[in-house]
């Protein structure tokens, strides 16, 4: 039960940040004088995207040692850090889209970071698809592993690549190249903002994990029910099975 | 025979089912050549844009062409189990990946060798020199050596038709952006120096997939 409630005082902490970036972002910080209220994206944009890069190397931190010491827990870090990579990618692109438009005047364009966290994005979307597809237990994890290993090492090579092939077309994309100092109070927003994002990351990295824990032992018990040979109800419904070849 | 004795026994295996039913290669060559004509009618193509727009078309067939193979080499090992025969062959597991790789890289070297003269040809671009060859050689290379891990995985799962290019396609943009780069420099006559930067990408790109897959490859097959 005191873990129950930790989570809970988590959760309030997470709302309570959230109210108060929401209010610096929208309301107190000032509106940047050429870019408008638009620049007030970066204040989400940021953090998610920080977040999206820090999530795929712990994914292969995950996996590799994963594979080295064969510890499942090491699996769940690497599966609930590649599935909260994908949604805080997922916003990055989209909150990046929307700052885009009004400002590169397009909401897409295939600027070398763009690029890459775009493919990215993709081989962790495979990464998951794989989880979904491989055979359950050791096997698929350690299918998976590797493909997380591989799309770490791949994106400084996918970044270089985007990079350079950028450099060699002409760059349509009149924006804010330079990258000035924030003000203050800007500053200080970016700050406030970027700690309620990883806060609420964590939070979330650490609920699926749970879930993750929660289904191997679902496993491991129905694995010994069976081996018992008492009839083992379905996690998912909760309804009987029918037939579970009791016998 | 030394080290290298296993990882050629495979790849010989390999092209030796080939040279028997021609599978793989004539698969590639015709579903590439469907890829470049449907193109032909996608994009409007003028002596004027070709020689820029034309690389990505022949990249992009090898790499669509490439999947397909690359799919058909792993069905075949895993149709009567000959899979689990190959496994428990006195083989380490790098070897198993350096002779599929070698023969998967054959198999695309040979179906190019038709498809970028005939590529050269319809397009009536300027690609049939020495250079080209080295970077086709160089990006199969790549290609395989991605191929063939992500091939051995995806045979493992449900789905495995659409698991391998999920996995595949990403992971080797860099590889694609670079090979239809450099590609694009030679057709429009730039210098082989230009070229120069593209080349480092592949070859940093077929070092770390080559080295990496071997490494890792224990972890794709085991039990």
């Amino acid at each position: 039960m005191r873990d129950v409630s930790a989570r809970s005082a988590w959760l309030v902490i997470n709302a309570a940040l959230m109210a108060v970036s929401l209010w610096m972002i929208f309301l107190w910080v000032p509106t940047e004088a050429n870019l408008g209220v638009i620049q007030r994206a970066l204040y989400f944009h940021v953090p998610v995207s920080i977040i999206a890069l820090g999530a795929i190397i712990l994914v292969a931190i995950g996996s590799v040692a994963f594979l080295v010491s064969g510890r499942p827990r090491w699996d769940w870090l690497a599966h609930a850090s590649a599935e909260t990579g994908v949604l805080f990618g997922g916003l990055a692109l989209v909150t990046g889209s929307i700052w885009a438009r009004p400002i590169w005047n397009v909401w897409w364009t295939w600027d070398a970071k763009l690029t890459t966290t775009l493919i990215l994005w993709f081989i962790f979307i495979g990464y998951l698809m794989l989880r979904a597809y491989a055979p359950p237990g050791r096997q698929g994890a350690r299918l998976s592993a590797v493909v997380g290993i591989i799309g770490a090492i791949d994106a400084p090579i996918i970044y270089y690549a985007a990079d350079l092939w950028r450099t060699a077309h002409p760059s349509r994309v009149t924006g804010p190249g330079a990258s000035g100092s924030l003000e203050s109070e800007m500053a200080l927003t970016l700050l406030v903002s970027t700690i309620t994002i990883v806060s609420l990351y964590a939070y979330v990295l650490v609920e699926r994990f749970r879930v993750r824990r929660s289904e191997a032992e679902v496993a491991e018990l129905s694995k010994e029910l069976q081996a018992s040979g008492i009839p083992a109800r379905r996690s998912d419904g909760g309804a009987p099975a029918t037939a579970t070849g009791g016998d | 025979m030394g080290a290298l004795g296993p990882i050629w026994a495979i790849a010989r295996k390999d092209l030796l089912l080939e040279v028997r039913n021609r599978d793989i290669v004539v698969s590639l060559v015709v579903f590439s050549m469907l890829v470049l004509i449907v193109f032909n009618f996608a994009i409007e193509l003028t002596p004027v844009n070709v020689a820029v727009v034309g690389p990505g078309i022949l990249w992009v067939a090898i790499a669509f062409a490439g999947v397909i193979g690359l799919n058909r080499s792993f069905v075949l090992e895993k149709e009567r189990d000959a899979l689990d025969g190959l496994m428990l062959a006195p083989v380490s597991r790098d070897g198993l990946f350096l002779g599929k790789t070698l023969g998967n890289a054959i198999f695309m070297l040979v179906a190019q060798a038709v498809l970028i003269p005939v590529f050269a040809a319809l397009f009536d671009v300027d690609i049939l020199r020495f250079e080209i060859g080295v970077i086709a050689a160089m990006t199969t290379l790549g290609f395989a050596g991605a191929g063939t891990v992500f091939a051995a995985m995806a045979i493992n799962t449900r789905s495995r038709e659409i698991m391998l290019p999920v996995l595949f396609l990403p992971a080797i943009s860099p590889l694609l952006i670079a090979a239809v780069e450099a590609t694009a420099g030679v057709a429009t006559g730039g210098s082989w120096g230009a070229s120069s930067r593209w080349i480092q990408i592949i070859t940093v790109f077929d070092a770390v997939f080559v080295v990496g897959g071997a490494l890792l490859f224990h972890y794709v097959l085991e039990d």
